[in-house]
């Protein structure tokens, strides 16, 4: 978020602060506000562990009873044949109406007058002929086409809350009420996962999302910082010559037990850094554009691809989407390198034949206001925009875009489909379990045919 | 390259010939690098090496220089009898002390600390005298302000830290640092950075006294006090924390038949009496012994009954036949890291019985004793490591890193792992070699060589290069091994510039490299 701070509502960074310090020990907790909710997963044990099976620095949450060599045998043992749901969330609140712009749309233009898209800017969305999709967004704009994104253009829940805080706590939990301490995907893993293999719940971003929290089943975080990285102001080719240097230090003969501990350690380390950074460089089938994000996506596929099992995925996109100032290049940048990222993505899937395995759900915690404000940004809206992506997806819009002539009090975009009813969808037709047992009241939500 | 502080230029000008006045002197410029012995070189003037002029056809000095030898030590030895160390006592030997008593060498000061001789040396590491100064620049935050010990997070880490690179009275911080473990006290309960500093400033204040003194001051401790729950334990509800832990870890040891569970909350009765008040404001505060709080029936400890107290508790665990054996076996195995033979354990204990119970005694037999120096390496405890390599740098405290860093490699001062403090068997494993490796890339943050704007030599050779490297970390003795690997890997990279444009780039991130091996070399892990 430090590249857009400037952009963001005190309210945000505040929140931000609060997610942040329940891992940064002997901080404490910053003050919360009257009703804050607290994230899920808050408190949650956490050790690290290097798996070297997975090959990959793991910070373990939950489980706390079991010996990390049960996670190491939990690893290995487990089948890897799962489908796998990756969430991919979009930090701050993104701009539904640039996503999937309504230029055909006749108050558009009015309420939007510095950032409204020419009616000519990007590629059409055939299911709606007033929306078309960013030029920036043209990754998604392709598997649309492809028929692989089924598109949300208008979702949220009722009565809508503004606070970044409290409305994304609502998503990672799936309930409207504060208080949930698990993630809607850890109780999912709590009934349905493995008592041993905290890669079932996979969070790509160093610490654990909230929407992974569990109650009893060990889930994970690539933990950044401990991952296996030995910097140094060293360049290749001088790095290997380094590194092979390091790693005789460990295999000298020694002549007392402290001499023996050392080398030992330096051998073992120089072969941990080894062994992962196979991992690191590893190689994927098709080209991904630059960045972290990319990056942990290429990842992901290599995993995938080692047959590792995963179940429950979770990433932040890059860049902050809490746009309240100048957001016509923020969002560009942000958009393009998510959805081209998503959609090299995608493509390594196919070239892998894992596409049928994966599913991915793109989502924000709320849309923006449709009248920008005096600063060329928006403030905090109500509905906002979602996606399921992959080659399962069955590739049909759901819910309508409703048009800015009927916004709600606030003025902001009425939602159009409920995200509970998108968890139950995915949780039946895509994890194959009822949904009844995980989203409370899930009975009174719609399911729309995700998966074909 | 710095002319090392190693390095004596001895030329005919010191010679002089008197009643000659201040006429024009010779100068023997005929010199020649000679090795030292003990990792150094030095610059010998032909005067000195022949005593004479030397011949017109003698070409003039000094020549490349020539890397000093590398050192193999001895095999270790195992357990000597008790006595005071009697072989050589040079530049190495004077380093191992150093790394022992303190936080290993500044620049030239094993050299000094050589020439005293093995007593003096010790000497005037456990007989300094004043307080201690703290020459260098004072410590800072990343952002330059001065740093806050009671209040920042980290910089308590930081504050003590400083005290071990810039403190001229290093043995005292390292018996503060040995009492943090021996009473190992947590911030994670107490909760305060002031009162943790205020504990360790109890032990930089009765280090060298007597250890019951220590002791009963340690007890009454607020940091202590709230940590064993001292101030929880009272006549109406006992609470057995700290007796238990007196015993078992501070004084008597466990499963050596020194006390039965009835000693424990016997002895916890005699504990009971200390409270505190508590505020929002304050947190805990106004620690006093209260006597309705205390229990005055009479208890049975060891066999012995009375009306006791806490320093009678106190008393009886240090007069406890069994303590002077846990007492000096504990504070050498600080120092020395095998046992000490049975005959040298009984010694010490008549030393420390003799002296009333009085902790340097004991600090300075064992700092003499051959074990030291004839017996195996130690690893350095992450926070000795580190500042062992500040000080060879000189580089003082100017960065919150140290505090996470430290963490990473095992030791937050100020947060033991528990009660029983750090384990010194444990230190290195894969994630806690790595994070040493980032002290050292972190400690070497401004003293990289730029690799791409063509600024380095492009002509260093092999030797140059590791004399340079050698040279920036104030010329450690590197193992025979150890420094061919180095010398090695210097040959290999320079082979590997071929073209014009790598010239000086290969040579600068050899440069770089050399650095960071030498620091993460066992040699500088061990001391």
């Amino acid at each position: 978020m430090s590249a857009d701070g400037h952009n963001c509502c005190r309210n945000y960074t505040r929140s931000q602060l609060l997610r942040s310090a329940a891992a940064e020990a002997g901080k404490g907790l910053p003050a919360v506000e009257p009703g804050m909710p607290v994230p899920a997963g808050t408190g949650l044990t956490r050790r690290k562990f290097l798996s070297r099976s997975a090959g990959l620095a793991l910070a373990v949450y939950g489980a706390s009873k079991l010996p990390i060599a049960a996670f190491e045998d939990g690893i290995a043992q487990a089948a890897g044949n799962n489908r796998v749901l990756v969430s991919i969330f979009l930090d701050g609140g993104a701009d539904a109406l640039s996503l999937l712009a309504p230029v055909g749309d006749p108050l558009y233009a009015s309420l939007r007058p510095t950032l409204a898209l020419a009616p000519d800017q990007g590629t059409a969305f055939s299911e709606d002929t007033r929306l078309r999709w960013h030029p920036a967004a043209a990754g998604l704009a392709t598997l649309h086409g492809e028929g692989k994104v089924s598109a949300f253009p208008a979702i949220g829940y009722t009565s809508p809350n503004q606070s970044h805080f409290t409305s994304r706590h609502f998503w990672e939990i799936g309930e409207v009420e504060v208080g949930f301490r698990t993630g809607w995907l850890g109780r999912y893993l709590d009934l349905a996962g493995d008592n041993e293999n905290p890669l079932q719940g996979l969070s790509l971003d160093g610490s654990l999302s909230p929407a992974l929290a569990t109650a009893s089943k060990p889930v994970a975080a690539v933990d950044s910082v401990t991952d296996y990285d030995f910097w140094a102001r060293v360049d290749d080719p001088v790095t290997d010559e380094m590194f092979s240097s390091f790693g005789r230090f460990g295999a000298f003969a020694a002549d007392s037990a402290p001499m023996t501990q050392t080398r030992k350690a330096i051998a073992r380390a120089e072969k941990l850094r080894r062994d992962l950074r196979q991992f690191d460089d590893f190689s994927s089938p098709v080209p991904y554009p630059n960045g972290s994000f990319a990056e942990r996506l290429a990842g992901l596929a290599a995993l995938l691809g080692e047959g590792m099992p995963l179940h429950c995925v979770t990433v932040s996109a890059p860049g902050g989407y809490d746009t309240h100032s100048d957001q016509a290049e923020d969002f560009d940048r942000n958009i393009r390198r998510t959805c081209d990222a998503v959609l090299a993505f995608q493509r390594d899937l196919e070239a892998r034949g894992l596409a049928d395995r994966v599913l991915i759900e793109m989502w924000s915690e709320f849309g923006r206001r449709p009248e920008e404000n005096g600063s060329a940004g928006t403030d905090h809206g109500a509905a906002g925009a979602a996606f399921v992506i992959g080659s399962r997806a069955r590739g049909q819009m759901v819910g309508e875009y409703p048009g800015l002539a009927a916004l709600d009090e606030d003025d902001n975009v009425r939602a159009t489909s409920d995200f509970r009813g998108m968890y139950c969808a995915l949780l039946e037709e895509w994890l194959g379990h009822d949904a009844g047992a995980i989203i409370p009241g899930a009975s009174a939500f719609a399911r729309p045919a995700l998966v074909r | 390259m710095p002319e090392p502080a190693t390095t004596t230029i001895a030329s005919a000008a010191a010679t002089r010939r008197p009643g000659r006045g201040r006429a024009k002197v010779w100068r023997d410029r005929h010199w020649r690098w000679v090795q030292n012995g003990d990792g150094t070189v030095t610059k010998r003037a032909y005067w000195k090496r022949h005593g004479r002029k030397p011949p017109r056809s003698h070409p003039r000095g000094p020549g490349p220089r020539p890397l000093p030898r590398p050192q193999t030590p001895r095999a270790p030895r195992a357990g000597q009898p008790f006595g005071v160390y009697s072989g050589p006592f040079g530049r190495l030997e004077a380093t191992r002390l150093l790394n022992r008593a303190g936080f290993g060498p500044a620049p030239g000061q094993a050299e000094r600390l050589a020439k005293l001789g093995l007593r003096r040396a010790v000497f005037s590491l456990t007989r300094p005298a004043g307080a201690a100064a703290l020459h260098g620049p004072a410590p800072v935050g990343g952002d330059g302000e001065a740093i806050a010990p009671a209040d920042a997070w980290g910089h308590d880490h930081l504050w003590w830290l400083d005290r071990m690179v810039r403190s001229d009275q290093s043995l005292v911080e390292r018996m503060a640092l040995i009492f943090h473990d021996w009473f190992a006290t947590s911030n994670d309960k107490v909760s305060k950075q002031q009162q943790m500093i205020d504990q360790s400033n109890l032990f930089r204040a009765r280090w060298s006294g007597s250890f019951l003194d220590l002791l009963k001051a340690v007890t009454v401790d607020p940091a202590m006090l709230q940590w064993l729950d001292g101030t929880e334990n009272t006549r109406r509800s006992p609470n057995e924390n700290y007796a238990r832990e007196v015993m078992e870890l501070f004084t008597l040891g466990a499963d050596r038949g020194a006390y039965t569970e009835s000693d424990i909350r016997e002895a916890a009765r005699a504990f009971t009496g200390w409270r505190n008040e508590w505020s929002e404001e304050l947190g805990a505060y106004n620690f006093r012994f209260d006597a309705r709080r205390h229990d005055p029936d009479p208890k049975t400890v060891f066999g012995q009954t009375g009306a006791f107290n806490w320093e009678d508790a106190c008393r009886l665990c240090v007069q406890h036949p069994l303590h002077p054996s846990f007492f000096v076996e504990k504070l050498w195995s600080y120092f020395v890291p095998t046992p000490p033979s049975a005959e040298t354990s009984r010694e010490l204990q008549r030393i420390y019985r003799l002296n009333g119970s009085a902790i340097r005694p004991v600090v300075e037999a064992t700092l003499m004793h051959p074990d030291l120096y004839l017996g195996a390496p130690m690893v350095k405890p992450p926070v000795v490591y580190l500042a062992s390599l500040l000080r060879r740098l000189g580089r003082g405290i100017d960065t919150d890193d140290w505090a996470w860093l430290c963490g990473q490699a095992g030791q937050m001062l100020f947060w033991p792992p528990n009660v029983s403090g750090w384990d010194d068997d444990r230190w290195l494993d894969t994630s806690t070699i790595r994070a040493r490796w980032l002290l050292v890339t972190y400690a070497l943050e401004d003293r990289y060589m730029e690799a791409w704007d063509e600024s380095y030599s492009t002509t260093e050779t092999a030797t140059q290069a590791l004399n340079n490297a050698l040279s920036s970390w104030a010329w450690p003795a590197l193992r025979a091994e150890h420094q061919n690997e180095l010398l090695a890997l210097s040959r290999r990279v320079q082979a590997r510039a071929t073209e014009e444009w790598q010239q000086s780039a290969y040579r600068a991130l050899r440069q770089n490299a050399l650095r960071q091996l030498i620091a993460v070399s066992p040699d500088l892990q061990l001391g």
